[in-house]
C-alpha cells in the first residue's frame, strides 16, 4: 500500500497539465459566443463609426472610411447630452445610493433577528421584477402626469404651481432612474451588510468611537464592496438608459440623454456613423470613469 | 472622568442588584459585586454562567434589566459604551479587518484626541513585541499576534477599567505563561483595574488577587485564591476550582474545635472553624494532594482521617506526581495525588490501599445535601478517561 502512494506521487505533476487542457475546452463555448456577440458587433460598431456618406446615395447610405471626424461632430453636436447623461446618472446613483443604504441595512443588520421578515422585506425589493421596467415605468408617467390626482392634488393645495409639469422634467427623469435602480442598488448592498460582523462596531463604540463615528469609520469602509457593486450596476445602466428619459415615458425635449440621441440617429434620422460613433464615446467614458471610481475607493483587497 | 485624558489610577467597579433577562432566560440572576480599585479580578465560571453578560454590562455593550453599574463612583448605567472609561479586549479580538495594525491601535486614541497617537500606539506594540509589524493588515497575523494586537489596542488607552474577556486563549503555554506576567506588570505599573473573564481555573489563580467562581447567574464564592482553594464553600466550587473529594453523611458529634461525620460508616473529623454547617447532614471534602496513600494500614492516628482498605483502580502518571483513583467500599472513589519524590508509582492497579489525611486539612460545605446528591453525577474527565481505558483494555482482551 505504502509504495502504490509514492507511484501515484510520480504521476502526478502531469495531471495538472491535463486538466488545464480540459479547463481550456470547457471554456470553449464561452469564449465562442463573446466573440461571436460581443467582439463582432465591437468591431462592427468601430468600422460603422468610421463610415462616410455614400457620394451619390441616398438618406442612411454609407461607405467604409476612416472619417474620424464622425466623433467630432458629434462631440460638438451632443455634448449636452453627453454631459447631462453623467449628470443625471450621477444624481440617479446618489440618490439610489441614499434610499437604499438605510433599507438594505435594516434588512441585513437590523432584522438578523426575524428572519421572516427579512425574507419578506428582500422579496419586496425584488418583486417590481416581477413586472416589465417599462410597464411600471408608463405607469408612473399615468400616476404623475399634469391630470393625475397626485399632481391635481398638489396644484389644489399650491404646493405646485398651476402652471407647472412633473413628467417631461429632469425630476422626472431622475425620478424614473432612481426608482429603477433601486433593487440593483439594495442587493449588492444587502449581501455584504448581512455578512457585517456587530462586534466590530461593539469594538469601535468600546473605542470611545460615537454612532455617527462608528458608521463612518466603520461600517462604511466595511459595507464598501458592496457599495462600489451597488453604484456601478446603477450607473453603468442609467447613463445608457433611454426610456425614462424618453417623450414617451417620463422625459421631455429638454431630458433626452445620449440613449436617446442614439435611438434617434439609428432609427429616425438613420445616421449610422454618428450612432456608433456616440456609442463608442459612451462606452469608452463609463470605462473611463469606472476604473478611475474602483481604484480611488480602494476596494482591491475587500473585493 | 473624561474619556479625553488618560487615566491617572485605576477605578472602582460598582455593581449593584444586577439582573439581565434575555427573551426566555435569565442570563444574571441577582449580582451585587465591588472591585476594588487597582485591583485584579478574575470571574471565573463554565461557559453560560453569565460571565460574558457580566462583562458585556460593564463595558456598556448590554443593558441591564434592573441594577446599577457604577464606575469610580459614578453610575454610568444609562451611559453609552462610547462614553465610558473602560476599554475590552475582546474574545474574537475584533480588530478592524480594513485598517493596519497601527491604524487600530491608533483608534481610541485618535477618536479621543490625543496627542501623538502614533507614537503611543507604536509603544503599545512594541510592549507586546508586535512593531516591526506595524503596517500589516490583521488578517495577515496569527491567531496569538491577533491577541496581543487586541491587547495593545486596548491597553493604549489606559483605561480606568479593563475588561477581558478569555484574553489568552489563542496563545500558546509559552506565550500565554508570557503574557500573563506582562499583564500583570502593566497593571501593577499603571494601577489599572482589570477585569478578567476566564473558564480557565489555573489562569484565573496565577493572576487575580482575587476570585469570584460564577455559577448560573450568581456568585458562588470570592476570595483571594489561596482562600477559594483552601475552603471552598459549595460542591460546585470545590470541583471547578480544581479538584475534591468529596463525602456526604450525618453529623453525630460535634466539639468545640471539631464535627465528626459519619460517612458510609467511616468517621471523617472536620474542625469547626473549616466547616460551613455543624449539623444535620453535610458534605466534608479534601484536596486530592492532601492525602496520603497507604500501601498498610497505618493504624488509627489522633489527628488524620483514614479511610480503607480500598482498591485502586486506576493510576495515571504524569511525571511530577502519580494520581491514584481509590475505590473504599462504601466510601466512593478517592482520587490521591502523590508527589514522586521516590521512584514513580508506588502502587499498581489492584493493590490494597489505605489513604489518610490531616483533620485540618479537610472542610465542610454550605450545600443543602439534597443538591448534591449522595452519588453526584460522575461527569469528570477523569472518571470518562478511566472509563475510556477501561472500553480500550477489554477491547484489546477480547482479541
Amino acid at each position: 500500500m505504502a509504495f502504490a502512494a509514492f507511484a501515484t506521487a510520480e504521476v502526478q505533476p502531469q495531471a495538472p497539465k491535463k486538466r488545464s487542457r480540459i479547463a481550456l475546452f470547457l471554456l470553449l463555448p464561452g469564449i465562442l459566443y463573446l466573440v461571436l456577440f460581443f467582439l463582432t458587433p465591437l468591431i462592427s460598431l468601430v468600422l460603422t463609426s468610421l463610415q462616410a456618406p455614400s457620394e451619390f446615395g441616398d438618406i442612411g447610405q454609407f461607405d467604409y472610411a476612416f472619417n474620424w471626424q464622425n466623433y467630432v461632430t458629434v462631440v460638438e453636436t451632443y455634448l449636452p447630452h453627453i454631459l447631462r447623461s453623467f449628470g443625471y446618472a450621477l444624481t440617479a446613483t446618489v440618490f439610489a445610493l441614499l434610499f437604499s443604504y438605510p433599507l438594505a441595512y435594516f434588512i441585513g443588520v437590523k432584522a438578523r433577528r426575524w428572519p421572516l421578515l427579512q425574507s419578506l422585506m428582500l422579496v419586496l425589493v425584488i418583486a417590481p421584477f416581477f413586472i416589465s421596467f417599462l410597464l411600471r415605468t408608463l405607469a408612473w408617467k399615468q400616476l404623475l402626469s399634469d391630470e393625475s390626482f397626485v399632481i391635481t392634488s398638489l396644484k389644489a393645495l399650491s404646493l405646485m404651481a398651476p402652471d407647472a409639469h412633473f413628467t417631461g422634467t429632469p425630476f422626472a427623469v431622475i425620478f424614473g432612474l432612481t426608482y429603477n435602480f433601486i433593487p440593483f442598488m439594495t442587493l449588492p448592498l444587502y449581501t455584504t451588510l448581512e455578512r457585517l460582523d456587530t462586534r466590530y462596531l461593539e469594538a469601535g463604540s468600546d473605542l470611545y468611537a460615537g454612532p455617527f463615528t462608528v458608521f463612518r469609520k466603520i461600517t462604511v469602509p466595511l459595507s464598501m464592496p458592496g457599495i462600489v457593486a451597488g453604484t456601478l450596476l446603477t450607473f453603468i445602466p442609467a447613463a445608457g438608459d433611454y426610456v425614462n428619459a424618453s417623450r414617451d415615458f417620463l422625459g421631455g425635449p429638454d431630458t433626452q440623454m445620449m440613449g436617446n440621441v442614439i435611438e434617434a440617429n439609428f432609427l429616425v434620422l438613420l445616421n449610422y456613423p454618428a450612432a456608433a460613433a456616440l456609442s463608442i464615446i459612451l462606452m469608452a467614458a463609463i470605462l473611463v470613469l469606472v476604473s478611475i471610481y474602483v481604484k480611488r475607493s480602494g476596494t482591491e483587497d475587500l473585493l | 472622568m473624561s474619556v479625553r485624558e488618560f487615566a491617572e489610577r485605576g477605578a472602582d467597579l460598582e455593581l449593584v442588584g444586577i439582573q439581565k433577562r434575555f427573551p426566555g432566560f435569565t442570563a444574571i440572576e441577582e449580582l451585587n459585586l465591588t472591585i476594588p480599585a487597582g485591583s485584579f479580578f478574575a470571574l471565573l465560571g463554565p461557559s453560560g454562567c453569565g460571565k460574558t453578560t457580566t462583562l458585556r454590562l460593564v463595558a456598556g455593550l448590554e443593558e441591564p434589566t434592573t441594577g446599577r453599574i457604577l464606575i469610580g463612583g459614578k453610575d454610568v448605567t444609562d451611559t453609552k459604551s462610547h462614553e465610558r472609561p473602560v476599554n475590552t479586549v475582546f474574545q474574537s479580538y475584533a480588530l478592524f479587518p480594513h485598517m493596519t495594525v497601527i491604524e487600530n491601535v491608533a483608534f481610541g486614541l485618535k477618536r479621543r484626541r490625543i496627542g501623538d497617537a502614533l507614537g503611543k500606539a507604536h509603544e503599545a506594540l512594541r510592549l507586546v513585541e508586535l512593531d516591526h509589524l506595524a503596517q500589516r493588515k490583521p488578517q495577515q497575523l496569527s491567531g496569538g499576534q491577533q491577541q496581543r494586537v487586541a491587547l495593545a489596542r486596548a491597553i493604549v488607552n489606559r483605561p480606568a477599567l479593563l475588561l477581558l474577556d478569555e484574553p489568552l486563549g489563542a496563545l500558546d503555554l509559552k506565550l500565554r505563561r508570557q503574557m500573563q506576567l506582562e499583564l500583570k506588570s502593566i497593571q501593577e505599573e499603571v494601577g489599572l483595574t482589570f477585569l478578567h473573564v476566564t473558564h480557565d481555573q489555573e489562569e484565573a489563580m496565577t493572576m487575580a488577587d482575587t476570585v469570584a467562581v460564577m455559577n448560573k447567574g450568581a456568585i458562588e464564592q470570592m476570595g483571594a485564591p489561596e482562600q477559594l482553594y483552601e475552603l471552598p464553600r459549595t460542591s460546585f466550587v470545590a470541583n471547578f476550582l480544581g479538584q475534591s473529594n468529596l463525602f456526604t453523611g450525618q453529623v453525630v458529634s460535634t466539639t468545640s474545635s471539631a464535627i465528626s461525620v459519619d460517612a458510609a460508616g467511616t468517621r471523617i473529623v472536620v474542625p469547626t472553624s473549616r466547616a460551613q454547617r455543624h449539623q444535620g447532614e453535610v458534605t466534608v471534602g479534601v484536596r486530592p494532594e492532601k492525602v496520603t496513600l497507604h500501601t498498610e494500614s497505618p493504624g488509627e492516628m489522633p489527628d488524620r482521617n483514614l479511610l480503607g482498605p480500598g482498591r485502586i483502580i486506576d493510576v495515571s502518571f504524569s511525571g511530577v506526581s502519580t494520581q491514584y483513583i481509590v475505590d473504599i467500599p462504601g466510601g466512593g472513589a478517592v482520587v490521591v495525588f502523590a508527589q514522586n519524590v521516590g521512584y514513580g508509582p508506588v502502587a499498581v492497579v489492584g493493590a490494597e490501599v489505605w489513604v489518610s489525611w490531616a483533620v485540618d486539612h479537610g472542610f465542610g460545605l454550605a450545600d443543602e445535601p439534597g443538591e448534591t446528591g449522595r452519588f453526584p453525577a460522575d461527569d469528570s474527565t477523569t472518571s470518562i478517561a478511566v472509563q475510556r481505558r477501561e472500553a480500550l483494555i477489554s477491547e484489546l482482551e477480547e482479541h
